[in-house]
Parts: C-alpha cells; sequence; structure tokens
C-alpha cells in the first residue's frame, strides 16, 4: 500500500484506530466512567466511517437550483442515518452514567476490582 | 378502510405510543393496568397477524406510502409471525402474572415508569421483528436494549447494576457491531431494505467489504443472542432483574437478536456466492455445541435457582443455533419451533420462581427445601416447565427436540455425533431439574424459614396465570400444529431464499 492510499482512505484509518482504541479502553480500564469514555470513542468512530462513505469528490449538498446543471451531489441519507445514532449513542451514555451514578451509591465506590470484591 | 392492512404498523406504534401515557398514570395499579390492556392488544394484533400469514398471505406495509427501496416498509411473514406471537405473549402473560412480584419490587411511585420501560421493550422487540429495514432494525435493538436495561436495573437487588452495566457495555459493543456490518453492506449495495439487498448483492463485483460486513453482524447479534463465549452478561442480568422481568425476557429477549441474525444470513448474505453457507454454520456450529455442554453443565452445579435457569436459556439457545447451523428446512423447522416452546417452558419456570419468590425471600435451591407442601400448585407448575425443558414426550420441548434429533439424523456421521450431545444435554437436564425437584417435594422444610412471611401458595392472580402457562406446556406438546406449520413456512421461505 502507497502513500497515496494511506492518505486517500485517511478517514477510515482514523476510524480503524479510534474504533480500537475506544474498544481498548472499555476492556483495559478499571474505572466505570472511564469504560463509558471508551465506549463513546468506539461509537464515535463508527459515526465517522458514515459520514466519510458519503462524500463524493467535487461532490456539493443535494440542493436543487435554477440554472444549476451537471452538478456533482453527495450522498445526504448516511449523514441523516447517522444523527439517529448519535442520538442513540447519547442515549446510552446518559443512561450508562446514571447507572453509575446508582453504583456509587450503593457500593461507594466506580472501580471495578472494588466492585468485585464487594458482593 | 380495512384495518387488516394496518395491521403491521399498529403492532410497533401500539405500545411506542402508550409507553409515555403510562407515565401519567400515577394512581396505584392503574399504571399496571394499562399495561396488562396494552400487551393484550398488541398479542391480539398478533395472533391476527398469524392467522393471515398461516392462511398464507405476506403481509407488507410501506409507511406514508413511499415505495420500499426508497422508504421504510414493513413485513410480516411467517417466522415474523411466530416472532411475533412469542413477544407479545411473553410481555402480556409476564405483566399479567407479576402484579404481585411488581408491587412487591418496585415502589409505587416508581412504576408508571418502570411500565413506560416495559412498553418500550415490547415496541423495540416487535419493531425489530416487523420491520423489513436494516437500519430501523438497528434503531429499533436500541430502543429495546435501553429499556431492558432500565428495567433489569429497576428492582431492589444493588447486583443489578453491576449486571446492568456489564449488560450496556457489551449489548452497545454487539449493536455497534451491527452497524458497522450494515454500513459496509450500505456501501456496497446502496440500499438498506432486506429485500433490495438480497436482489442487489449477487451482482457485487468486489465481495471484501461484504464478508467483513457478515463477519461484524454475525459477531455483533450473537453477543446480543447470548451465544458461548459472548454470554457472559445474560447469567447476572437474568438472576438479578425483577422476577416479572426475568420471565419477559428470558423467553424472548435473545430470540430477537437470532432471529435477525437468521434473517440476515439467509436473505443477504448467503444469496452473495460467498460460501457464506458454509462459513455460517461452521462458526455457529461449534460454538452451538460448546453452548449446549458447557452452559448444562454449569447449571448443573449452580446453587441458585435463577442462574441456574439463566444458564439453561444459554444452552437451550445453543440448540437454537445448532438447528440454524445445519442450512436444511428441517433444522431451521426445529429451531423455530424451539424459540415457541422454550419461550413456554421458561416462562413457566421463571412465573413459578416468581410465585415462590413471594413466599422465601432467598431464591438458593437449598433455601426453598420442603416448598411443595406449603405450595403445592406452584411447584406444579415448575414440574411442569422443569419436563417440558428437558423434553419428556407429552410436552411442548418434547416436539421441537424431536425435531431437532431428527434433523440432525439426516446429517449422516457426524450428524449421529451431535444427537449424542444433544442427548447428554438433556440428560444433564434432567439433572439440574431433579436436583430442584428433590428439595422442593422430598426434603423437610427449614427450622426457621424467615418466621414473618405466611407459608401459603402464592396470590391467586400470579398462581393461575403460572399454571395456565404450565398447561400451555402441555397443550402444544399435545396439539403442536400451530407452531410448527409457522415454523415450516418460515423455514421455506428462507430456504426459498437461499436457492
Amino acid at each position: 500500500m502507497s502513500v497515496a492510499d494511506l492518505t486517500g482512505y485517511f478517514n477510515h484509518v482514523v476510524f480503524a484506530i479510534l474504533l480500537m482504541l475506544g474498544f481498548y479502553a472499555v476492556i483495559a480500564k478499571g474505572n466505570l466512567i472511564k469504560k463509558l469514555v471508551g465506549l463513546s470513542i468506539f461509537q464515535s468512530a463508527v459515526f465517522l466511517m458514515y459520514i466519510s462513505m458519503n462524500k463524493v469528490d467535487g461532490g456539493t449538498a443535494p440542493i436543487l437550483q435554477k440554472n444549476v446543471v451537471d452538478q456533482i451531489y453527495s450522498n445526504p441519507l448516511p449523514q441523516v442515518l447517522i444523527l439517529t445514532a448519535i442520538v442513540v449513542g447519547v442515549a446510552t451514555l446518559s443512561l450508562g452514567l446514571a447507572i453509575v451514578v446508582r453504583i456509587h451509591e450503593r457500593y461507594g465506590s466506580i472501580e471495578e476490582r472494588e466492585l468485585l470484591d464487594a458482593d | 378502510m380495512d384495518i387488516e392492512q394496518h395491521l403491521p404498523i399498529l403492532q410497533v406504534i401500539v405500545p411506542l405510543l402508550f409507553a409515555p401515557l403510562i407515565v401519567l398514570l400515577q394512581p396505584r395499579g392503574l399504571a399496571w393496568m394499562a399495561t396488562v390492556a396494552v400487551c393484550g392488544l398488541s398479542f391480539a394484533i398478533a395472533v391476527n397477524l398469524a392467522m393471515l400469514v398461516h392462511g398464507g398471505q405476506v403481509l407488507e406495509y410501506n409507511l406514508g406510502g413511499w415505495q420500499p427501496p426508497f422508504g421504510i416498509a414493513l413485513r410480516v411473514d411467517a417466522l415474523s409471525a411466530l416472532l411475533l406471537l412469542i413477544v407479545t405473549g411473553a410481555a402480556t402473560v409476564a405483566a399479567l402474572g407479576c402484579r404481585e412480584s411488581f408491587n412487591q419490587q418496585i415502589e409505587a411511585h416508581r412504576q408508571p415508569l418502570f411500565f413506560a420501560a416495559w412498553l418500550l421493550l415490547l415496541a423495540g422487540l416487535v419493531g425489530m421483528v416487523a420491520t423489513a429495514d436494516a437500519f430501523n432494525i438497528f434503531v429499533f435493538m436500541e430502543i429495546s436494549s435501553l429499556a431492558g436495561y432500565i428495567l433489569i436495573a429497576g428492582g431492589p437487588d444493588r447486583r443489578a447494576l453491576l449486571a446492568v452495566f456489564k449488560y450496556l457495555i457489551m449489548g452497545t459493543i454487539g449493536a455497534t457491531f451491527y452497524l458497522i456490518g450494515v454500513g459496509m453492506v450500505y456501501m456496497m449495495t446502496g440500499t438498506l431494505n432486506l429485500d433490495d439487498m438480497s436482489r442487489l448483492i449477487p451482482g457485487i463485483a468486489d465481495k471484501t467489504p461484504i464478508v467483513f460486513a457478515a463477519a461484524f453482524i454475525t459477531i455483533g447479534l450473537c453477543l446480543k443472542a447470548a451465544m458461548f463465549p459472548l454470554h457472559v452478561w445474560l447469567p447476572n442480568a437474568y438472576t438479578h432483574a425483577p422476577h416479572g422481568v426475568t420471565v419477559f425476557m428470558a423467553a424472548c429477549g435473545t430470540k430477537v437478536a437470532i432471529y435477525v441474525l437468521v434473517r440476515f444470513s439467509f436473505m443477504v448474505f448467503q444469496k452473495g456466492d460467498l460460501h457464506h453457507g458454509l462459513e455460517f454454520s461452521m462458526f455457529l456450529m461449534p460454538l452451538g455445541l460448546l453452548s449446549i455442554v458447557v452452559a448444562s453443565a454449569v447449571a448443573m452445579f449452580e446453587g441458585r435457582l435463577k442462574r441456574m435457569l439463566a444458564f439453561s436459556s444459554v444452552a437451550q439457545m445453543g440448540y437454537i443455533f445448532l438447528g440454524v447451523s445445519l442450512l436444511t428446512n428441517a433444522g431451521l423447522t426445529a429451531s423455530f419451533t424451539h424459540m415457541f416452546n422454550h419461550a413456554l417452558a421458561k416462562g413457566a419456570l421463571f412465573l413459578s420462581v416468581a410465585c415462590l419468590s413471594m413466599r422465601f425471600w432467598d431464591l438458593r435451591i437449598d433455601q426453598l427445601a420442603g416448598a411443595a407442601k406449603t405450595m403445592p400448585l406452584t411447584c406444579a407448575a415448575f414440574l411442569v416447565g422443569g419436563l417440558s425443558l428437558i423434553g419428556v414426550p407429552g410436552t411442548a420441548g418434547f416436539i421441537s427436540k424431536w425435531l431437532l434429533i431428527q434433523a440432525l439424523m439426516a446429517e449422516g456421521e457426524l450428524g449421529l455425533l451431535m444427537v449424542g450431545i444433544v442427548l447428554i444435554s438433556s440428560l444433564m437436564a434432567v439433572v439440574y431439574i431433579w436436583r430442584t425437584i428433590e428439595v422442593l417435594y422430598f426434603k423437610q422444610p427449614l427450622k426457621d424459614p424467615a418466621a414473618t412471611v405466611v407459608l401459603a401458595e402464592a396470590p391467586i392472580l400470579m398462581l393461575s396465570v403460572t399454571l395456565v402457562t404450565a398447561f400451555a406446556n402441555i397443550l402444544f406438546g399435545l396439539l403442536p400444529d400451530l407452531p410448527i406449520s409457522l415454523a415450516a413456512m418460515a423455514a421455506d421461505i428462507l430456504a426459498g431464499a437461499d436457492q
């Protein structure tokens, strides 16, 4: 793979790196909040993948105008989809944080190792 | 205007619309009544849909009148109708049968919120089943998951919080994997409609992204379906959830994920000329067998009643995966019938556990000694559910195990080996069910069984629903035509899509 390929796939390379970073944090971190941060990065990587895929070289926003012909448009659908997925991600994150608050109330800790010893 | 043609959308939006209204019903008991009514209505719609589909129709519904590749379509065929029956039936039975258990475990002022989440879970699950749009499945999957997390954490047990956190992490990873897979398929085909995908996928030149998409979607959905070794979230979540929630989720939660997996695999990937069918079965078959053996073995040594039944659920999922992985008509029919019958058996078992929990604070098996003396009917229901789980002739469980064994026999020598494994795991089920029955029926009651609790039968409503569910196990064991014919129709549709 040449350097030009790498730059051409720049977004996708970043997607893969972010995905694995987030995944690593979810698995390796013992603090529940850090786990959720990792989960958020993990989901954001997928948002990037969706947003990258709709871009057409030289394409613009798909708005029909008078006197403009032969215009190339980018595909708007993935952006609409990912708007929904972002909302889902926000809901998941906030529910996760709410659960962490409850865990802290009941156990007095949010470190995984201490929690496993508690019961 | 004909109401029949609107049934698919009504199935989804009735629970979805009533969920926010339930929140407003503060007076005691009202939210529960409304929930039971809405679940019952959903069940009635599902029965109607099943009748129509059984008559040979496939119901399609284009939202807003937009034609499918552009608009979102709902589609109810035999397979979805079977799943809709299971999901709405489980929601109704669990809501109706666990009223006292809810009152015991959920504070009165939080009940309206709890039941709103209940209806959202129902709406999410039926939405996943009814829709024909890959991205829509993701949205409904997340609706059902988020509502499910809330329900599991809703009880008084603080360990449920840890269980639900694990479930949230793993569930979100599963759903995100699914999303990545759908994105890759969309990149290659430019469509999100499942029918459209299956039409376009054979013509795609570069199949590499599709292979990766298949991997992501399969792993993501296996996480959601709690296939061994991705099942670790399930036992604790089921054990510490409020009892009514366990009844609902154990009966249908994981099956819907298998449904989506089967749909995707058979309708999309296997059409793509990728040897996907072979890969699919080589992946699922060993893991399905491992699920069966390992989870049954763990269940034999588990001391807590609900946790034992949860591991048994993982094992039963293994049977369903095994049947699906055969890729034959007979295997698919066996799996789909087993989805229905396992829901009946686990429903009866977890309902009787909920009944037991009304009188016994501690649900470790050895603490339940002699329960049959004070709660004979509850224990009888547990016995029937247990027999059905084992697969004793005359119960529903026997029918699907018999179908599965027949399907395996047709596979030659390797099939015989798998029949052996199925029989061994059935013996393991005998062991863990018998262990409980022995304690319930033949042990002397403990000296001081929490002296404050009245030792009597469970409340009449809970008891009667439990007995009806147990009776259904026998009824569908003697008259299994409806689930089998729906399952066979479903298998025809998928195997037809395979060719």
